[in-house]
């Protein structure tokens, strides 16, 4: 008899293949999603009783596909049509790797539909692609359970309204799915990662993330961005333990504690970014990577190399120019060549970055280094306006109290 | 007589355990693996990290090196080496060095480790 655990984790990581296999078979989305949810109830009683079958995946798909095919034969013997379906039983022979692949990217790329508002997306992607149940999702996004039920049916609607790209996908059309599948992959990765409130459900959406990237990479193994991807999401996510303090507050980088970084994911991490390097085609996802296999490597704040990671933002602007990218690289000027630099770097984005709290957070700790405690005192209470989370708040009034007692 | 013992399961289920379940397995495994240290038979023991951390160099008078793990079914499995190195390019370097000397067929699959005990043998 087998391990109810280990059947509950073959289905949950078999899922994504498997429904994106019956999609391709039924060319409905909500019709695939039941046929899995067939294959995994007879997969319970089966696997319990006589043990896994050798490839989970190809089993519920062959599975999946026949429940589907009986509703269709009750459907039809309803209307009185009994039509004669042909079951291929050599399917599971048949499913080559290029299939499962296309297939698993179709799926994502229909959930990443640019149609879709991005919360939507993500919704509805986890929602069918990862399986999350709505309660799940809803608590990640902090919303309610209604407000999620009623996001992700519109999205489901949205889908099965828009063109479904059945046809196998040429070379360019495939980097084209891509892209817009590793971007909404990183999303969901950020929603879980960039706030910090109900931790765990928050690190869900983390770790399911990465499972995407994992599955994706094995199929593209030659991809250097989805090497870069996920090398940048276990390089960031290493630090999950270290990110928060006993009362839910973020630690800034600065101030974690080190030795609470996951070793093994930085490992990986690492691993994968060497692998991407090798390819010779920077993108933006190995470079957000590289950087952050930076922060990786250095065993203390100081030891940081932020000269190279000042030349690492550099090239992510020219690839992607936005003035966040030169917020950043002009963090890593103040570290590397001192605030007066920096803070020249960063008065041309007063316009666009106005009402963008970490502007006013940077601009402030510059001024302050420079020993213009009245003008950092303006930019500190603008950026206090403008804080998400009583994290950042705080964080910003830490740096007014240094200033009144400086100046006292 | 040694043996070497090769573990395998579906990874894209045992690297979507929880912590705490992978921590529950490796003790498991861990009292099995203490008894045979204190029997003094056990040899090195590895984790390897997962298939797509893996880089394979196809033997050949231009070794080629590819993404991914050793996926053809036409080879068995001969042997293994357990190398530092300080990055990927030194792996595959010694990788290259070894089909050079070897000069026969196949691959090298370099899979990083993940947790190494060097054992009592």
């Amino acid at each position: 008899m087998t391990d109810l655990a280990w059947i509950d984790a073959a289905l949950a990581s078999s899922r994504p293949q498997v429904v994106a296999a019956l999609v391709r078979y039924f060319r409905d989305v909500d019709a695939a999603e039941e046929a899995f949810q067939n294959a995994s109830l007879k997969a319970l009683e089966t696997w319990r009783a006589n043990g896994p079958p050798r490839d989970p995946t190809a089993w519920l798909i062959f599975v999946g596909r026949n429940s589907g095919i009986d509703a269709v034969r009750r459907a039809q013997k309803s209307t009185g049509l009994d039509g004669d379906i042909p079951v291929e039983p050599d399917i599971v022979d048949r499913l080559e790797t290029a299939d499962y692949r296309d297939d698993i990217l179709r799926l994502l790329f229909i959930c990443c539909h640019p149609e879709l508002p991005p919360a939507q997306q993500l919704a509805v992607a986890l929602r069918i692609v990862s399986g999350l149940t709505v309660p799940q999702i809803a608590r990640a996004f902090l919303v309610s359970e209604d407000a999620m039920e009623q996001r992700i049916t519109r999205a489901k609607q949205r889908i099965a309204r828009a063109e479904v790209p059945f046809e196998t996908p040429d070379a360019a059309e495939r980097a084209n799915r891509l892209a817009v599948v590793i971007a909404s992959i990183y999303l969901v990765f950020n929603e879980g990662y960039s706030t910090a409130s109900e931790q765990a459900a928050r690190s869900e959406l983390c770790s399911e993330a990465i499972r995407l990237g994992r599955l994706l990479l094995r199929m593209y193994p030659d991809e250097p961005e989805l090497m870069g991807l996920l090398a940048l999401m276990l390089l960031n996510h290493s630090r999950i333990d270290a990110r928060f303090d006993p009362g839910g507050e973020i630690i800034l980088l600065d101030a974690q504690d080190r030795s609470r970084w996951n070793r093994d994911a930085i490992a990986e991490g690492l691993v994968l970014l060497d692998k991407a390097i090798r390819h010779r085609s920077p993108g933006p996802y190995q470079i957000q990577a590289a950087i952050a296999a930076l922060h990786a490597r250095a065993p203390t704040p100081a030891e940081t190399d932020w000269h190279q990671i000042e030349l690492l933002y550099a090239t992510l602007e020219r690839l992607q120019p936005s003035p966040i990218v030169t917020l950043n690289r002009a963090v890593a000027v103040s570290k590397s060549r001192g605030p007066a630099s920096a803070l020249a770097m960063i008065d041309p984005l007063a316009g666009p970055l106005d009402h963008y709290f970490h502007f006013h957070g940077l601009r402030g700790a510059l001024l302050e280094q420079l020993g213009r405690g009245a003008d950092a005192h303006t930019c500190f209470k603008r950026a206090i306006a403008l804080a998400r989370s009583p994290a950042e708040a705080a964080h910003i009034r830490q740096h007014l109290d240094a200033l009144k007692n400086s100046s006292s | 007589m040694l043996y070497a013992i090769f573990c395998y399961d579906n990874e894209a289920v045992t690297c979507a355990w929880s912590k705490e379940k992978d921590a529950e397995v490796m003790a498991k495994l861990g009292v099995v693996q203490d008894k045979l240290i204190a029997e003094k038979r056990l040899g090195p023991v590895a984790r390897l990290m997962p298939t797509t951390a893996a880089t394979t160099v196809r033997k050949g008078k231009e070794p080629i090196v590819m993404d991914g793990p050793f996926a053809e079914t036409k080879e068995q499995l001969l042997g293994f080496y357990v190398v530092e190195c300080a990055d990927l390019d030194q792996a595959i370097a010694t990788a290259k060095e070894l089909a050079a000397a070897s000069g026969s067929a196949g691959a090298f699959e370099l899979r990083p480790l993940q947790i190494f005990r060097p054992g009592v043998l």
